[in-house]
């Protein structure tokens, strides 16, 4: 469905060359569901808008749902979907009259288009709405308008950029419920931008990591959870003999054993499973845990073991 | 391309047949000058050939019009811009220059239909146009203000990512054209150095040719000007406008 082959894109800024995204290769198939996880400013929206045909690239290639970003921009455009991070509808206008433009935009009789919209108003329970103005309705509702012009046309492939953000968490909940029906009903390829990590944990199906215009990780989020960090458990003893033993006890258990003191940390996969087992053991070897704990990583500790960085902090400043 | 200006223009036309009455007030600021400035200008002797101060008056409105309305038009065009809207519609199949067109088409009908409306308002206060020569005066008042438009939209697209320039730009421009073009009082009473400015201001010769079109007279030489004037800046709005939108927006 996607290919690129060194997709690049450099942005003038005050006389220097800027690289918002530096040599991109991705390959997605069809039915996908891919998120694209960075900080802001990681090139995320910038790759989007090279795939959409907004934005030519500087070098590099790319064929999106069959048909050439550079050479063939029209074939693209009338394959694809995109839901921009900005309002798709205009605030002069009733949503319906919108979807109908949209239609009609794609190459629908006047007809067919007021069909077609009325059946994505209904897609998206908005039907109440229809005759309303954007301006008139709540930030959830306006996000599900925006996604309804992204299906008019049935595409097979569809951008949503930032599709929950500055929602308030019911709304965002009730757009990935929409979302997901519909991937399900239609059968789209879906490719994202989001910088929520649960949403890109709990969403996607494979989770590339982007960060200064580069793919720094690419996987579902189990693997790269796993690969790149892996789940942990943490015991504390009484005494520090106490702790040697049970570190003697753990290295049977993991390769990764670190002890600080009365503290045990070793790196297991799956930490719930093995921990009950470990505890066991160690019991058995005269020693009784005063705590344990068990940690899984979350997408946030995988950007840390990437970059250094946390994308939580990112986000924070 | 025929098709998608349709789509360009019927979507950008929806919101005034759902609301005819916005056209009018959308023209509240002639339409106070027309009543109150008119009323005292009548009352004034010595305008223009020394006929009925309406004669003087009322193209001089109509050429106002033309100034604010096409503004507006890139306007509506930045703020839609600034919001989604345009981006998506640019993600469609829709002709970029379809897209230019089709609103230029729209700013063109609603001129129209203002121009003819001032027209109209004006005769019981004791306007008396030409006929011929109002037509020939809308004529020359719609390509004005369609070139007009698209070089707002032009304006509209440069001005992006802050619109700041689009403000800073009409406010600076719109309103020493609208001065120095004798639409409101005679240049002819101001000092040499604004008469000179207003010899190089286009807008005071269209003014100049409207008033001599409504008045039937077709042989002035102010019409020809004026006719070029408005023509030049149609061409160079046009193609500037659509060139800028096939580079993307």
């Amino acid at each position: 469905m996607i290919d690129t082959r060194g997709l690049t894109r450099h942005f003038r800024m005050g006389g220097q060359t800027v690289p918002a995204v530096a040599g991109i290769d991705l390959h997605i198939e069809p039915g996908e569901l891919v998120a694209l996880l960075g900080p802001n400013g990681a090139g995320k929206t910038t790759l989007l808008r090279m795939l959409t045909t907004l934005l030519p690239p500087t070098s590099g290639s790319a064929t999106v749902a069959g048909c050439d970003i550079r050479t063939d921009p029209s074939g693209v455009r009338a394959r694809i979907g995109y839901v921009g991070q900005r309002n798709s509808a205009g605030e002069n206008f009733r949503v319906r009259d919108e979807l109908v433009t949209q239609g009609r935009a794609y190459g629908m009789g006047v007809a067919a288009a007021r069909e077609r919209a009325d059946e994505v108003l209904g897609q998206l329970e908005l039907d109440q709405f229809a005759l309303r103005k954007p301006g008139t309705l709540s930030g959830g509702q306006r996000r599900r308008v925006d996604i309804a012009m992204g299906l008019v046309h049935r595409p097979a492939l569809l951008f949503l950029d930032e599709p929950s953000t500055g929602l308030d968490p019911q709304s965002r909940a009730n757009i990935w419920e929409h979302i997901l029906r519909l991937r399900r009903e239609l059968g789209m390829t879906l490719v994202l931008t989001t910088h929520y990590l649960e949403e890109a944990d709990r969403m996607a199906e494979r989770v590339v990591v982007v960060d200064h215009g580069r793919v720094i990780a690419d996987g579902t989020a189990e693997r790269l959870k796993s690969e790149l960090t892996g789940d942990h458990i943490t015991v504390t003893t009484s005494t520090e003999a106490d702790a040697a033993v049970a570190r003697g006890v753990a290295e049977r258990f993991s390769g990764e054993v670190e002890v600080d003191g009365t503290t045990v940390r070793l790196r297991v996969s799956p930490a719930t499973r093995v921990l009950p087992e470990y505890l066991r053991t160690l019991e058995a070897a005269g020693v009784s845990a005063v705590s344990a704990d068990v940690s899984q990583p979350t997408l946030d500790d995988v950007f840390l073991a990437l970059t250094g960085r946390s994308l939580r902090d990112e986000q924070a400043a | 391309m025929f098709r998608d200006v349709r789509t360009v223009f019927s979507r950008e036309f929806a919101p005034v047949l759902r609301e005819p009455l916005s056209l009018i007030f959308a023209m509240g600021q002639p339409l106070l000058f027309l009543f109150l400035f008119g009323s005292i200008l009548s009352g004034t002797p010595g305008l223009g050939d020394g006929g009925p101060a309406w004669q003087w008056f009322v193209p001089g409105i109509l050429v106002m019009m033309c100034l604010s309305g096409p503004m507006m038009a890139g306007y509506s065009l930045l703020v839609e811009l600034l919001g989604g809207s345009m981006e998506r519609m640019l993600v469609t199949p829709l002709n970029r220059t379809a897209m230019l067109v089709g609103r230029t088409l729209k700013e063109f009908v609603i001129l129209l239909a203002q121009a003819v409306l001032i027209i109209v308002l004006a005769v019981p206060l004791g306007f008396r146009p030409h006929l011929a020569g109002a037509l020939a005066g809308l004529v020359v008042l719609v390509v004005f203000g369609t070139g007009l438009g698209a070089l707002s939209f032009l304006l509209a697209i440069r001005s992006q990512p802050s619109g700041q320039l689009f403000w800073t730009l009409t406010q600076m421009v719109l309103y020493p054209l609208m001065l120095l073009s004798g639409m409101m009082l005679p240049v002819e009473y101001g000092p040499a150095w604004l008469r000179v400015i207003a010899a190089f201001n286009p807008v005071s010769h269209i003014v100049d040719a409207e008033r001599a079109l409504f008045a039937g007279r077709f042989g002035e030489i102010s019409v020809l000007y004026g006719g070029v004037a408005a023509l030049a800046i149609a061409v160079v709005g046009l193609w500037l406008g659509t060139r800028a939108m096939r580079r993307g927006v």
